[in-house]
């Protein structure tokens, strides 16, 4: 499989994204500068954490602009999958292709650290590699994750199944202390409607190698991955 | 001419500055603060026709300048 990883000034997970894809993984991956008009040939597009435009205005908002969403845009009507991580998870909000917001820490303080990650649902081509039951042990490094949607959004996410990882304790429970930013319902994850388009505050690229301290992250990846070969072998007649 | 926003978080939405405000402003003594909100100030500065600039900064609002899922605004043009 061949992926996109978009680069804006100050992005900073950019290489990171393509060493997993690539290193680790064993598939191409390549930077897409954002004043760029096409993805390429690519079936996946990786949105990479940072602090695009320097978080300026709000997090995600100038970034959205870019010439290069125009064409994640258009990747994501045509049902290509987009993932966003961290900062990408923002500019896919503010963009409108992932429904609410992220706004500031309840704690007002940019949180670094290893959390504890429940797949709220494994029927989507990010969490379907993921065993029941089972935690991912993932780091985040974020000011502003909190996430927030109104009632009515927050309704629509359950129902269609929506919401694709919560903080949890390591025990598994969805508690107020394991939730490090004070997202609502603890949601760390979501994808749109048609469960093309994923977003998440957490690093799966920065737990994806045994010397990274957890190896978790690789489920998400590999769950990617699998949707993928699915989609591109032909249907039986 | 000058276009004067004023941003402001939305009710329903947290706003854990206001919230560490308030407190440093009760520790400090001042009595009866019933709420602090923080939010933030855009001034542009801008030449044309009244009216329309009054739409585009009401469109720019919409589209940029704020979210509309979090926060809410308001200007005046002088």
């Amino acid at each position: 499989m061949n992926f996109a990883v978009l680069q804006f000034p100050a992005s900073n997970c950019d290489q990171d994204a393509v060493h997993v894809l690539k290193n680790v993984l064993g598939h191409g991956a390549s930077l897409v500068w954002h004043k760029d008009l096409s993805l390429g040939n690519v079936e996946g597009v990786v949105i990479p954490g940072g602090f695009s435009y320097g978080d300026h205005l709000r997090t995600g908002a100038i970034a959205r602009l870019s010439p290069i969403m125009q064409a994640v845009q258009q990747f994501a009507a045509n049902g290509g999958m987009v993932l966003g991580i961290c900062n990408g998870f923002q500019i896919l909000c503010e963009a409108g292709l992932l429904p609410g917001a992220l706004i500031r820490n309840r704690s007002l303080q940019f949180r670094c650290e290893h959390v504890y990650l429940k797949a709220a649902t494994t029927r989507s081509g990010f969490t379907r590699a993921i065993p029941a039951g089972q935690l991912l042990r993932v780091p985040i490094a974020h000011g502003e994750g909190c996430y927030f949607a109104d009632e009515s959004t927050i309704k629509t996410l359950q129902a269609k199944d929506q919401i694709l990882f919560q903080y949890a304790t390591a025990e598994g429970q969805l508690t107020d202390e394991s939730n490090p930013n004070g997202s609502l319902l603890n949601i760390a994850g979501i994808c749109n409607e048609r469960r093309n388009v994923a977003g998440l505050m957490p690093h799966p690229e920065r737990a994806s190698e045994g010397l990274m301290g957890s190896t978790d992250g690789r489920l998400i990846f590999e769950s990617w991955l699998q949707e993928l070969a699915e989609r591109s072998r032909p249907l039986a007649v | 001419m000058k276009a004067k926003i004023t941003v402001s978080p939305k009710k329903a939405v947290l706003d854990p500055q206001g919230k560490t405000v308030q407190n440093a402003l009760e520790h400090m003594g001042y009595k009866g603060i019933l709420a602090v909100h923080v939010g933030k100030y855009l001034e542009i500065e801008v030449e044309g026709d009244r009216e329309i600039v009054r739409q585009q900064i009401d469109e720019a609002c919409r589209k940029l300048l704020t979210n509309p899922v979090i926060e809410d605004y308001q200007f005046t043009l002088e």
